[in-house]
């Protein structure tokens, strides 16, 4: 794995030799190809130049890191329980953050003010049981850790934090078999079970699968007043509010969740792939809209709008023969000079269905003569597939970025139906107007996708990326710039968050969203749970 | 609450660095080159970027389809028991009456004919030519709602061919329903962008629910920028009307529900050399009623064609985006709970928004009125009554320039004529109001010797009234400085918070005359003193405001200005003092006072013949509402007031200075 960066060392965009952009390693269908068109895309979108290059340092400085606060008798109480640790400096500032771009920045450029003491590695509840009692004991902070790629700065280390904070790493507790969940969040090669259930994630596939509060059957989970969980596996019961809806989504300030009972399926007999133009986003946004109102929405259904099918397209591999080059020409020429669609404004749908072939066969129909009436022309699985393919690998684009003075992040909302349109043009407008008045020199690149449908609405997913060059504290604008635009979503009737979390990040917004009275529902479940506050990360509340 | 710190800190700022456009005469090309030609040019207006083109019946059957209306339709059809087809045949009733159905043929039928029009009746029509620049940006980027002051049926034919003239998209315009009275020139209107609404229609649920939905689709497709009068009508005196909200209310609902990303509001001041209606106004002010919009009327009405109505002057001002306006100030939450097709209340905030914008709008519109010669020798001769030197006229015109600029009047001074000329000139524009008689200048009351009292009280009126509409257009510019002059002399003490008080008190009765910012008395008293202080006409300290031995003449000066405003209220309060009737309807108060004062004026215990105008009979009674003196009781026929005596016994006695105004607030100071 990369210590300042996204994912596996081997996967990263290089710029080859002949200044053509690459993608190295074997792990994606990218892998090792070329993209020719990818270079004169990020010349274009953000004035960006390959002469006008940072370089992120190459290692860690150890001597940078804050020395480690540990109690004595807490390591003898520690090392009694034969449970594996370190205070090795990496593997403590591995634990120290997420992956929002302000960490990112920091392990490139500097460093973090408080960093965890240690890290613990629990291998089942029996060990988690006792870490949690000598953190009582002892009186220390624990901050639990799945796949660290949170995005909303749940992982960063209270700076006021006194006492030892405890990394309590649970990537270890998980086995595979040969099942699926069908849980596919875009950071599911890095995520754990335990963060979904913490986070409250969403899955590509919740169309088929749900979301995680609809996969869950049973969690424990170890909190300093003891062991919470049901007494029984039942699909549904009715006694009370649901004690799972503290836990889902509580962000690790509650207790650490070492069991999960998921709901599994067998591996789909069948995959395929598709996708839609249509010929603006308005036609798009009524398609899937109507799609949702018939409930037949494949396993993942997104629209992309202009800007990032662009986007997708930069990233089209280089093309084996003069044959396939030659329908690609004559595909484009169809939809733009015969159907007349303007490259600048149409659309994509991507699709993605999954089960028996023959069910999936019928059920493609029906959604394509659904896209016929709002103006759709199928545009076959390939451009499909791309798209999928692409929400793996943005977060490697963004290291590439990062190396260009381009920085960006993604964020993402929920909205009822009939406010996605304006939502979406609201908010990139205001991007783009912060960005100017910020003094930003370049356009930003400010784009989105309806990425999830639902009966009441959608979720949409913003991306979001700038050069800056020429501004002295890019990190500071581009927050301002993000808190702008996370402002203008709820005043476009958008939520804080879809499936992100609140975090550190998200805070200040918590009590016009939920009210005060339900803030204060929260904080007693708090209180009555972690009097103490041992799992002290300060999400949420 | 969150205090009004952007639009005060704006204000200030204004008051000090005022640095406006130039002027272009647009009908001095027209006079060179062909009318026919310049109708018929090739014309691609710059349009909005997110415009989806559509014509002006698709935007019916949108309104027609639209949710917010079928919503109502169903709504109605339950309660009424009547079939939704039934219903919905109304609404397109409705909506054919009032749409519009702009042609470019009509468009230029109107250049041409207002171009010969036009060169007739005006010398110059002068434009800040930069406004015009920046509006054509405003366009492009948001939706554009047109603001301008109203003076003169004049106005929205102007504005409309300034449009045109630079190739700017040509804006929908809310027009009178009366206009549809006038055969062929209602459909000529239509037909060049009007739409119709009626007088009033609160109560009728339908009706609202088509009209706003109708304004609102035409402002979020961007179709054309939207034009109405704040002012609800034209204003008879020349002084800014307090404005009216109902329809600034739907231009910005769509911002509030984030349906557009950003409305610009567009100040636009039009200034008139000589007012085509003047007369027709003063008339209409003492209770001749004014003549019904006809089409015959119109063409009897050519004879004006014959004179000469001098200088038009159009300031478009800054384009002001709502979104700067409301951000950190409207809370849309309760937005975000109800389906935005639903008809929904405003809430407080909103509403108390709503009257911010228009205020500071129409106090926009004010800063860049254009003030002429004649406006300061108007102000100069009602002082001096019945006639004053013609040397001394100059002398004092030339000094309340100064003072005029001072105070950031928006003078402009022909030419650089000298004084003598431009005052000349002012004399025979208006020849009907005054003139020239051996070395005097003396209103033009001509037949005054012959007559009845009575007639002669009346054509005295008349031009009392002609010529106080010019003199009114200062006195938005003055109303601060004055009121503090005026609450010096009501006080007879140099305390400030007592000053203050007085201030505050004049500034409450006249809030219905004069356009104040609402809740910033202090704010404005602050402005009052200081403009004073810069003209050395006042000292103050920390506690203690007192006139300069120099500067008793400036004080003295403003408080005369708006003396006829103080004795008339007065006269207003006196016959409600004397009112015997429970409850009376405006219809029977406006003669009653009418006569109570032409009774006065007759026997001359009085010289205050502006009290004979309806409109500030009107004000008066509504401030007295607004201070709980008269209450106000919705009737099924309008309104009823019934009096308070004690409480305008009160207002009367601090009017006489027998008692100091009491109130707790001085002691914010």
């Amino acid at each position: 794995m990369k210590w300042n960066g996204w994912g596996y060392n081997d996967s990263k965009f290089i710029f080859n030799k002949k200044g053509q952009a690459e993608f190295t390693g074997k792990r994606y269908r990218l892998g090792g190809m070329v993209l020719p068109t990818f270079k004169e895309w990020i010349e274009k979108t953000f004035g960006a130049s390959l002469e006008h290059k940072t370089t992120s340092r190459a290692s860690l400085n150890v001597n940078d890191v804050p020395p480690p606060i540990v109690n004595e008798e807490f390591l003898q109480d520690l090392r009694a329980t034969k449970i594996s640790y370190s205070q090795d400096a990496e593997d403590r500032v591995f634990r120290a953050h997420g992956h929002c771009l302000h960490e990112i920045f920091v392990l490139r450029e500097g460093m973090f003010k408080r960093i965890p003491d240690i890290v613990v590695w629990p291998v089942c509840h029996e060990d988690v049981v006792k870490i949690v009692e000598l953190a009582c004991k002892h009186n220390l902070c624990i901050i639990p850790f799945g796949g660290g790629t949170s995005v909303s700065s749940a992982l960063e280390c209270p700076e006021e934090e006194k006492r030892t904070i405890v990394s309590l790493d649970t990537s270890q507790m998980l086995s595979e078999s040969g099942f699926c969940t069908g849980h596919e969040p875009d950071s599911m090669e890095f995520s754990s079970l335990g963060g979904w259930v913490a986070t409250r994630a969403s899955g590509m596939k919740k169309n088929i699968y749900g979301n995680i509060e609809d996969l869950v059957i049973h969690i424990k989970m170890v909190t300093p007043r003891g062991i919470v969980e049901k007494n029984c596996q039942v699909p549904r019961m009715s006694t009370g509010p649901d004690i799972h809806h503290f836990i889902m989504g509580s962000e690790g300030t509650l207790g650490v969740v070492t069991e999960v009972t998921i709901k599994i399926r067998p591996l789909p007999e069948y995959q395929k792939y598709g996708s839609v133009v249509f010929p603006n986003f308005e036609r798009g946004v009524a398609c899937l809209r109507e799609v949702a109102k018939q409930r037949c929405a494949p396993a993942s259904i997104r629209l992309v709008d202009n800007a990032q099918f662009q986007f997708g397209h930069a990233l089209k591999p280089q093309v084996a023969s003069i044959f396939t080059s030659f329908l690609d020409g004559l595909k484009k020429f169809y939809i733009t000079k015969f159907k007349g669609f303007d490259p600048n404004i149409l659309c994509v749908a991507t699709l993605l269905f999954e089960g028996d072939r023959e069910k999936v066969l019928q059920h493609e129909k029906q959604v394509y003569d659904i896209a016929t009436k709002f103006g759709g022309l199928a545009a076959g699985e390939d451009n499909g597939q791309r798209g999928y393919m692409l929400t793996f690998v943005i977060a490697y684009l963004r290291d590439l970025g990062l190396d260009y003075y381009v920085i960006g992040e993604s964020f993402e909302t929920s909205v009822p139906w009939d406010r996605v349109l304006d939502l979406c043009r609201n908010v990139k407008e205001r991007i783009v107007r912060e960005c100017k008045e910020k003094g930003v020199q370049f356009a930003p690149f400010s784009t989105c996708r309806v990425t999830q449908t639902y009966d009441a609405g959608a979720c949409v997913y913003f991306y979001f990326a700038f050069n800056y060059r020429g501004i002295s504290d890019p990190i500071h604008v581009y927050e301002e710039i993000e808190r702008a635009a996370r402002e203008e979503i709820l005043a476009n009737g958008g939520s804080l968050s879809h499936h992100h979390g609140v975090g550190k990040l998200r805070k200040r917004w918590m009590k016009e969203s939920i009210s005060d009275v339900g803030l204060g529902m929260l904080r007693s479940v708090k209180e009555y749970v972690d009097p103490n506050n041992i799992f002290g990360n300060k999400n949420l509340l | 609450m969150v205090p009004h710190s952007l639009f005060v800190c704006s204000q200030q700022k204004e008051l000090t660095s005022k640095k406006r456009d130039e002027f272009e005469d647009i009908l001095e090309e027209r006079r060179l080159s062909s009318d026919l030609r310049y109708a018929m040019k090739c014309y691609t207006p710059v349009i909005y970027k997110g415009l989806s083109p559509c014509k002006p019946n698709a935007i019916k059957s949108v309104v027609l389809q639209s949710e917010q209306v079928q919503y109502v339709i169903k709504q109605l059809a339950k309660e009424m028991g009547e079939s939704p087809d039934i219903i919905q045949e109304e609404a397109m009733e409705i909506l054919d009456e009032m749409g519009h159905s702009m042609q470019l043929g009509t468009v230029r039928f109107f250049a041409f004919t207002l171009s010969k029009i036009f060169k007739q009746l005006f010398q110059r029509v002068c434009v800040n030519e930069e406004g015009m620049q920046r509006l054509q940006r405003a366009i492009q980027e948001h939706p554009v709602v047109l603001l301008p002051s109203h003076r003169s049926y004049v106005d929205f034919l102007m504005l409309s061919y300034l449009l045109y003239t630079y190739d700017l998209a040509l804006p929908v315009i809310a027009a009178g329903i009366d206009f549809l009275g006038m055969k062929i020139v209602g459909e000529l209107l239509r037909r060049a962008g009007a739409f119709f609404m009626r007088r009033s229609f609160g109560g009728n649920r339908l009706y609202w629910a088509v009209f706003a939905e109708y304004v609102k689709t035409m402002l979020r497709n961007g179709y054309a920028p939207i034009e109405f009068f704040l002012e609800g009508t034209r204003s008879r005196t020349a002084k800014t009307l307090t404005p009216k909200f109902g329809l600034l209310s739907i231009v910005m609902e769509p911002f509030f529900k984030r349906e557009v990303f950003d409305t610009y509001l567009v100040p636009i001041s039009i200034s008139y050399e000589r007012i085509l209606e003047e007369s027709l106004y003063a008339y209409e002010l003492l209770g001749v009623p004014k003549p019904k919009e006809s089409t015959s009327g119109l063409l009897k009405a050519r004879r004006i064609l014959s004179d000469n109505f001098g200088t038009i002057h159009i300031y478009v001002g800054q384009p002001v985006s709502l979104r700067t306006l409301a951000s950190g100030r409207i809370n849309l939450c309760p937005y975000n709970l109800v389906p935005r097709h639903l008809p929904q209340k405003p809430t407080e905030d909103i509403q108390e928004f709503v009257s911010d914008v228009a205020y500071k709008m129409e106090l926009l519109q004010i800063e860049n009125m254009v003030l002429s010669p004649w406006v300061l020798v108007a102000a100069v001769l009602l002082q001096n009554l019945p006639a004053i030197d013609f040397e001394l006229l100059i002398e004092k015109t030339v000094w309340l320039k100064g003072l005029t600029q001072a105070f950031g009047g928006f003078i402009e001074w022909p030419d650089n004529l000298c004084a003598k000329k431009a005052v000349m000139s002012g004399l025979t524009l208006h020849s009907n109001i005054a003139r020239l008689v051996d070395g005097h200048v003396v209103l033009n009351d001509k037949g005054i010797e012959d007559g009845a009292v009575g007639e002669i009280v009346f054509k005295r009126a008349l031009v009392i009234l002609m010529c106080s509409t010019y003199r009114n257009q200062l006195l938005n510019v003055f109303v601060r400085p004055s009121l503090v002059a005026l609450a010096l002399q009501m006080t007879r003490s140099f305390r400030k918070e007592e000053v203050y008080s007085s201030f505050s008190f004049l500034r409450d009765i006249f809030s219905d005359e004069f356009i104040f910012f609402p809740g910033i008395s202090l704010k404005d008293f602050e402005e009052g003193c200081f403009l004073l202080t810069k003209c050395d006409a006042i000292q103050t300290t920390q506690q203690e405001i007192y006139p300069t031995d120099k500067g008793s003449v400036v004080v003295s000066f403003l408080s005369a200005m708006f003396r006829s405003f103080v004795e008339g209220y007065q006269l207003i309060f006196r016959y409600l003092s004397k009112e015997t009737k429970e409850a009376f309807t405006e219809k029977q108060f406006i003669p009653g006072v009418r006569s109570f004062v032409f009774q006065l004026l007759e026997k001359g215990t009085t010289q205050c013949y502006e009290a004979l105008s309806s409109d500030m009979q009107k004000n008066a009674l509504a401030a007295l509402v607004q201070l709980g003196a008269v209450k106000k009781k919705k009737m099924s026929n309008g309104f009823s007031y019934s009096v308070n005596q004690e409480a305008i016994h009160k207002i009367l006695d601090v009017f006489d200075a027998r008692t100091p105004v009491q109130k707790p607030m001085a002691a914010r100071l």
